[in-house]
């Protein structure tokens, strides 16, 4: 039923459109003198109150509908006070599916009552959709239609339209984004009802198997993070320090010194770095980077284990280059060219001109770089999973494994998850974590780069 | 790198000795930017203690021929330069010298105020700083306050010498830039139309400055305005189309030129 009255819409505010227009085009040629907006507006004009409210409509009843029907098939059914909350999930499912026609075993008699209430619920919100819609589009249709006149300022409406289109728009990533976090938030705090808040931020030991049955034989399980965010700031802090200076130093040879054949090949070839896939990443980790570093452990009397964290954050610090590069080269060649010439005209060489000029003024763009890349770094996870270690140790020895943040929401969600021990729900809670240390960065970030912001 | 000198066989056969009292001499200088010549042969001397203003119309060759005087042409890819020039008699395009410190000997101010993004103090201190100038904190200091007076600055900014240098107004950036080029105590100090972006009193405050310098530097300004030729230079040269049409006394030039193109141009009948 939706899919037809939104075709109809649709028809609706094209016909709209035109007639708007053509009456539009005649009244302008009727009366003399000037008209406000060009037909063109009338007719947009008429397409967006035809369409739009009956639309918006159309969405908001589809988002609530299958709530309310729940709800309504719910408090008629036999016994429901009884039900705790899982009890009426599983009801309304199976309801549902008996309405969809995969009926696994005998329904009981008030399932199948259930399910003709369900149906005709159904019925009833589609003549209800159906109902509205149309009058919603008639009326809009009949205003616009009237609107139309030689002074009438079709164009401001039609903007205004426009305008909070945009407005939407540019909320729509912020309102996702606090969904997510209000969701993470709200996982978390579950979690943090059965893990004491103090035991999760300050626990030195990260042993999150526990028990899942009462039979089963397993460890009292703890839930320190700390020894998980060691293992992230080990591996990002590698990372960081093959990327930071490989990155800054191929900017500024690419801008400053590289001949412009070298850069025009170059340049393409580390943007193709970004772009590769990290999944492909692991696999170099883990095949050649690994068995490497654990020769060099070996060669240098110190035992390396198999996943060590300098082969992850060796292989993640390559990954991330493009990022601080890129982005340094951007900022290097928005230095203004004046800058560099007053400061050689001055008798400074090029390199004190980099090192005195171009890199001071170009600082904000670098650490956008090096921040950006920090937090792929710590968010990164398809490297770590395959090439990080699964034991949270706390140890500076690069040639050990250690465990990251990533990798432990990956491997306490995979499997059987059951949404109600904490064992699942310290996902969110390192999630949580997660974003709270990025979200520091990024205002750690803010304020530096305000501060050593070098105007130009 | 990309553009050695070409010493001419023409130049050689010219006298290398110059007369004590030119500061810069210029033989022959011929500017090509890829294939296209912008300076042709142009013979320049640059009197020590004087103000020579370069004049001419739009696109005739005279910020090329100014940036030859410091080789700042080099920083251009594709810009050729032959000829000779030279600086006390020595050849500036010879390898023997460094372009480091010719550009410390002859600074230069630009046609748009580009002070650094840093604190007034930072700029000025930019240069002595470089070239080891300052033995302590306050030989910095104190080359810092009489660079500021020289360029007629100190008094407007002694109380906020740590305040970003871009935060000044336009005539005083350009002021700035001045002080910053004097500051390396250079032996010649070139301008590319260094009042074209400022009004006129920023601008008679930079040309009482420019006339003030005379006694220290040698001057190379490049400008647009006759008037401000004839009010701060003593030497004048006319170029047009890439070409010196005539190289005299200011006020020869202004009250009675030998070519009628000079002419031409000081009345105004075309650039
Ligand atoms: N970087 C460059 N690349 C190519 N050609 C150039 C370059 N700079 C200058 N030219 C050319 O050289 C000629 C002389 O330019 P120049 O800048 O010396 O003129 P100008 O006399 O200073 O002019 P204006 O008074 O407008 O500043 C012009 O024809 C110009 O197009
Ligand atoms: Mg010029």
């Amino acid at each position: 039923m939706a899919g037809y009255v939104l075709m109809f819409l649709l028809a609706a505010a094209i016909v709209m459109a035109f007639a708007g227009a053509a009456k539009a085009r005649r009244t302008a040629d009727a009366v003399p003198g000037k008209t406000h907006s060009r037909p063109i507006y009338h007719g947009l004009n008429a397409a967006i109150w035809t369409g739009i409210p009956a639309f918006v409509f159309l969405l908001l009843w589809l988002f609530l509908q299958n709530t309310v029907i729940d709800h309504l098939v719910l408090s008629a059914y036999p016994g429901v006070e009884a039900m705790d909350a899982s009890a009426r999930s599983i009801a309304i499912s199976e309801v549902r599916q008996i309405v969809a026609g995969n009926i696994f075993k005998q329904p009981t008699p008030e399932a199948l009552a259930a399910a003709d209430h369900l149906r005709s619920l159904q019925a009833i919100s589609g003549w209800v959709i159906a109902t509205v819609a149309f009058a919603s589009a008639a009326i809009g249709a009949f205003l616009a239609w009237r609107f139309v006149g030689k002074r009438a300022r079709a164009r401001h409406s039609v903007e205004r339209a426009v305008s909070i289109f945009m407005l939407l728009s540019s909320l729509a990533a912020i309102i996702t984004t606090i969904g997510i976090v209000t969701s993470l938030v709200f996982e978390a705090m579950r979690f943090f009802s059965m893990v004491p808040v103090q035991e999760f931020l300050f626990g030195l030991r990260w042993e999150p198997q526990i028990a899942l049955r009462a039979d089963q034989v397993a460890g009292q399980g703890a839930f320190g993070v700390i020894p998980v965010i060691f293992g992230t700031v080990v591996i990002s802090l590698i990372a960081m320090l093959v990327a930071v200076p490989t990155g800054i130093y191929s900017a500024i040879y690419l801008t400053e010194y590289s001949p412009a054949r070298f850069r025009a090949v170059v340049k393409p070839l580390l943007e193709i770095l970004a772009g590769i896939p990290t999944v492909v990443y692991g696999f170099f980790a883990v095949l050649t980077v690994a068995p490497a570093v654990r020769d060099l452990g070996t060669a240098i009397g110190i035992p390396a284990e198999p996943n060590s964290a300098l082969a992850a954050g060796l292989v993640m610090g390559v990954m991330i280059i493009p990022f601080i590069s890129s982005l340094s080269d951007d900022a290097f060649a928005a230095v203004p060219r004046a800058l560099r010439d007053g400061s050689l005209a001055l008798g400074a060489t090029k390199g004190e001109t980099i090192k005195k000029v171009l890199l001071p003024a170009a600082l904000p763009g670098i650490i956008g770089g090096v921040l950006l890349a920090l937090s792929r770094a710590i968010g990164e996870t398809m490297i770590v999973v395959m090439a990080a270690g699964l034991i949270a140790t706390m140890t500076l020895n690069p040639f050990a494994s250690v465990t990251t943040v990533t990798v432990q929401i990956v491997t306490l969600l995979i499997g059987d998850a059951e949404f109600d021990n904490p064992k699942t729900l310290a996902a969110f809670a390192l999630g949580l974590v997660l974003f709270v240390i990025t979200l520091g960065l990024n205002l750690i970030a803010l304020r530096t780069v305000r501060r050593f912001r070098e105007k130009y | 790198m990309n553009m050695m000198a070409e010493t001419t066989t023409e130049a050689k056969q010219v006298q290398p000795m110059s007369e004590p009292s030119f500061k810069m001499l210029g033989r022959n200088v011929s500017v090509h930017y890829g294939a296209k010549q912008a300076l042709f042969n142009v013979n320049l001397a640059v009197r020590q203690n004087t103000v020579t203003a370069l004049i001419g119309p739009s696109g005739c060759g005279k910020s090329t021929f100014l940036r030859c005087l410091n080789r700042m042409n080099d920083t251009i890819d594709n810009c050729r330069v032959s000829g000779e020039i030279t600086l006390d008699g020595q050849d500036i395009y010879d390898a023997a010298i460094d372009v480091v410190e010719l550009r410390a000997r002859v600074g230069m101010v630009f046609q748009k105020p580009n002070p650094f993004p840093k604190s007034i103090y930072e700029n000025v201190a930019y240069g002595p700083r470089i070239h080891g100038l300052a033995r302590s904190r306050a030989d910095l200091d104190q080359i810092v306050e009489t660079s500021l007076q020289k360029a007629g600055l100190w008094s407007e900014v002694k109380d906020r010498l740590n305040e970003p240098g871009t935060g000044l107004s336009g005539g005083q950036q350009q002021r700035l830039c001045i002080a910053r080029a004097v500051a390396v105590s250079p032996e010649v100090i070139l301008m590319d139309e260094p009042c074209s972006a400022l009004d006129p009193i920023a601008t008679a405050r930079v040309e009482e400055l420019i006339h003030e310098l005379r006694s220290n530097f040698t001057i190379v300004i490049v400008t647009h305005s006759m008037q401000q030729a004839a009010r701060v230079s003593q030497r004048t040269a006319m170029f047009h189309l890439g070409n010196l049409v005539e190289e005299n006394d200011t006020d020869k030039i202004f009250t009675n030129p030998d070519e009628q193109r000079t002419q031409d141009y000081i009345m105004g009948r075309f650039g």
